[in-house]
């Protein structure tokens, strides 16, 4: 399995501000990384520090095999790019600016672009400044899905898509998964990054806090217990990993971490269950945890 | 609804983002009123050598092409209207018409208009907030125009007369610009209206001004410079012109106001065609995309300067016969022409100004590379595989080769305007060509200054702009205030050898080009080293 993206202890300061405090990423080769972080955590500095737009103060970070400042052109020609503010020359057409930024990477597929108009729904004659947002977002994306390349780094490409566009994006990214490409999407939209992310990267304050795979970071958190049972429970609410207990008579409702699940549901069942509802943590849930400042 | 709700936060918030541009404007051409008042009384400090001053210009069509009508030149106050208030008047029309346009339609085209928009604010909230400002800058140059001249003893009337000429102007381009910026659906083109006007204002005065007494004198009646020259500061005033200027700005203020509403927010009053499905061939590549980007500035610049050169040159015909009349107006004019036949110094003089205005299109060519970097749309471009310096180059090729081809276009249409009007295109064409094509390197020191700052100090690129009003400063009134050799020295204009009809040589060109190369070379490579954004 080879690395992508690869950025260990990548640190940038803008005057006082230190925007990126050692942060750590790997994205592996033919993987959909999700790339998530409150506002201001260092998202889309880190991806101009991959894009050799910005130079990192310290850190390693090298991308599909160079070195995103040094080999910026040669790379530049196997990526491709989606920024989250896209802003289009105002005398260009949206047709014209495709076919630029496509051939300023090295060449686009015209069958895929005539698709991706289609799909995306684009006249592609509007002047730069009579698109809406979402149609510049969508100018950027056909841009981008059109081209051959090998990684595409997405900065929040669905901000601005009505949930008919969001829904054809997905499947997009879908397809270039099943070509094999590479994928690191920024995005705040949960159920897109679960819905499409092989494994995920939660970054705050120019920090990575976690890394790994839905599933496995699912692991570290905790699924929510609503039960009702034969006779009152007792015992549980002292278990390791069990919080926010409460009970009325001969129903319970808690939280269990996940890891120690297994353990709480034998308990469980000494007492007869009558029925269970358990919820899995949610994505939101998830972030909601690293989202918030510790206080 | 009240459509002028809000007006007063917004002022506050125009004022707050002009705290120190529009103080920078006012007390600069202030002060430079002033110094020129102060020079000319230093100068010329009696009646007797006032006169001899006045005599040796009042016939000549040329000199009052360039400055203004002949009159009330005996006195200190006289001199300095003449010599400075047409030059006062375009530059607090640039100011006028930069603000103007910053707060309306460059905040519809960032989106920050519509953020206002959104709250308790009225539909022409923002238009009158901006007309306040502007208009209310106009109120306190006149004032302060009028203070810093009565304050050396000047009289009171022309002072205040001198002031509100100034002061009138700046009500004039700005209610100008208020129709502009509704018409167009860009600030670049509202800007530009804005400038064709002002140039047209002086061009206008320039032809009435220098007509013969049966000529079209009526001319300088049209333009809103001419009318701060009409009102006569200093020579017996004519107070009912102002009125001129209140009454042409309510009429543009009424159209202004009444095309607000007929219009979207964002929008302009020309439907938005068009454009191709697909990127022709020809604007694939960076070189292809700043074309695209820089042919209209271009352009236009080319159009201006061929009807400037055409007018300017056209005027060299009556200058012969006048000026062996003058031996005081040959004197004057060699301080800026050089040693030479008086017409060649007078076209030597045109194309030094020509050359300035030129650097203005070279400025601006050089700094879309920083627009380009802060509107974010040098990013993607940047990810795609393209080097910086490529990029840069692709921008970089318009101030430089443009302002050749500006220069060239100058040169040939002077030159052709003045060999038809002598009868003889074979001698003058390539005389007046070659000595338009001698700014270039003056002018490309500009282009590398401001090239350099976009490498070095991406956040002070506008210091390109301080450099080339020094430089302008040096040049128009440098001599009148008996600037020391070194000070002269720091505009390259100063180093130009001054043709047509001066010595040649190339030893200063060639310094100014190594200049150019240093500065730009420095600029590249501090771009490629710095972070974009």
């Amino acid at each position: 399995m080879t690395t992508a993206i690869s950025v260990s202890g990548l640190r940038k300061a803008f005057g006082r501000t230190q925007a990126l405090d050692g942060l750590d990423l790997t994205v592996t080769t033919g993987e959909v990384h999700g790339f998530l972080g409150p506002n201001g955590a260092g998202k889309s500095t880190t991806i101009r520090v991959l894009l050799g737009l910005l130079r990192a103060d310290g850190g390693r970070a090298e991308l599909l095999g160079g070195d995103p400042w040094r080999d910026a052109t040669e790379l530049h020609r196997r990526l491709a790019y989606v920024p989250g503010d896209v802003t289009l020359w105002p005398t260009l057409s949206g047709g014209e600016v495709i076919d630029l930024l496509g051939r300023l990477r090295g060449g686009l597929d015209p069958k895929r672009r005539k698709d991706l108009l289609e799909r995306f729904d684009l006249d592609p004659t509007k002047k730069g400044r009579t698109y809406s947002k979402g149609n510049r977002q969508k100018v950027a994306l056909v841009a981008a899905l059109a081209s051959d390349v090998e990684l595409l780094i997405l900065d929040e490409p669905t901000s601005g898509l009505d949930p008919l566009m969001e829904e054809v994006f997905r499947d997009c990214i879908a397809r270039e998964r099943q070509d094999g490409r590479t994928v690191l999407l920024s995005s705040h939209v949960l159920a897109e990054v679960e819905a499409l992310c092989d494994r995920v990267s939660i970054i705050r304050s120019g920090r990575t806090v976690e890394s790994g795979t839905l599933a496995e970071l699912r692991h570290l958190t905790r699924t929510s217990i609503t039960a009702e049972l034969g006779s009152p429970l007792s015992g549980v609410d002292t278990m390791t990993g069990v919080h926010d207990y409460s009970a009325q008579g001969n129903k319970v409702q808690f939280e269990v971490d996940t890891a120690e699940l297994d353990a709480v549901l034998r308990k469980l069942t000494e007492f007869g269950v009558r029925s269970l509802v358990s919820q899995p943590p949610t994505l939101e849930q998830l972030f909601l945890r690293h989202y918030e400042v510790e206080a | 609804m009240n459509t002028l709700v809000g007006t007063g936060s917004l002022v506050r918030l125009v004022l707050r983002r002009e705290r120190i541009q529009l103080p920078v404007w006012i007390l600069a051409i202030t002060g430079i009123v002033a110094a020129t008042a102060a020079s000319f009384a230093q100068l010329y400090p009696t009646v007797q050598s006032r006169v001899e001053f006045a005599a040796s210009i009042a016939n000549n069509p040329s000199v009052l092409a360039l400055s203004g009508p002949a009159q009330g030149l005996d006195t200190v106050g006289g001199m300095t209207e003449w010599k400075y208030g047409a030059v006062a008047c375009v530059l607090v029309g640039l100011m006028a018409v930069f603000t103007t346009v910053r707060h309306t339609r460059a905040d519809e085209e960032t989106g920050r208009h519509e953020l206002l928009g959104a709250g308790v604010v009225g539909r022409h909230a923002k238009l009158t907030a901006t007309l306040i400002v502007v208009f209310g800058a106009g109120v306190v140059y006149a004032l302060l125009i009028g203070l810093a001249l009565a304050g050396q003893g000047l009289p009171a009337a022309g002072s205040f007369a001198m002031g509100l000429g100034i002061g009138g102007s700046v009500w004039f381009f700005s209610a100008v610009t208020a129709v502009a910026v509704q018409v167009s659906s860009s600030s670049r083109a509202a800007n530009g209206i804005g400038g064709v006007v002002i140039g047209a204002a002086y061009l206008l005065r320039a032809a009435g001004d220098s007509a013969a007494s049966d000529g079209p004198r009526w001319l300088s009646w049209l333009s809103p410079i001419g009318w701060s020259q009409q009102m006569r500061p200093f020579a017996d005033e004519r107070w009912w012109v102002p009125a001129l200027y209140v009454a042409i700005s309510v009429v543009l203020l009424g159209v202004a106001y009444g095309l607000v509403g007929r219009r979207d927010i964002g929008a302009g009053m020309l439907p938005e065609r068009a454009g191709r499905a697909t990127a022709s061939p020809a604007l694939l590549g960076t070189l292809g995309l700043a074309w695209r980007l820089q042919r209209g500035i271009l352009i236009g610049w080319a159009v201006g300067l061929a009807v400037m050169g055409g007018a300017l040159g056209g005027i060299s015909k009556s200058l012969n016969s006048i000026l062996d009349s003058s031996p005081q107006l040959a004197e004057a004019l060699q301080h800026i022409g050089g040693q030479q036949s008086l017409v060649d110094s007078f076209m030597a003089a045109i194309l030094d100004i020509i050359g300035l205005a030129v650097s203005v299109y070279a400025i601006q060519a050089a700094l879309r590379l920083r627009s380009e970097e802060t509107t974010m749309r040098a990013e993607p471009v940047l990810a795609g595989s393209v080097a910086r310096i490529r990029w840069a180059a692709s921008h970089l090729l318009f101030a430089l080769l443009g302002t050749a081809f500006l220069l060239a276009v100058a040169g040939t249409v002077t030159g052709l305007a003045v060999g038809l009007s002598q009868g003889d295109v074979g001698a003058q064409l390539p005389r007046l060509l070659g000595a338009a094509m001698v700014q270039v390197p003056a002018v490309w020191v500009l282009a590398g200054i401001a090239t350099a700052l976009f490498g070095l100090l991406p956040k002070l690129v506008s210091l390109a702009w301080a450099a080339l009003v020094v430089f302008l400063l040096i040049e128009l009134l440098g001599p009148l205030f008996q600037l020391k050799q070194w000070a002269l020295d720091i505009s390259p204009f100063t180093h130009l050898p001054k043709l047509p009809g001066g010595e040649f040589t190339a030893t200063p060109l060639v310094w100014l080009v190594a200049i150019t190369i240093a500065l730009t070379a420095a600029g590249l490579v501090g771009f490629r080293r710095r972070d974009v954004g």
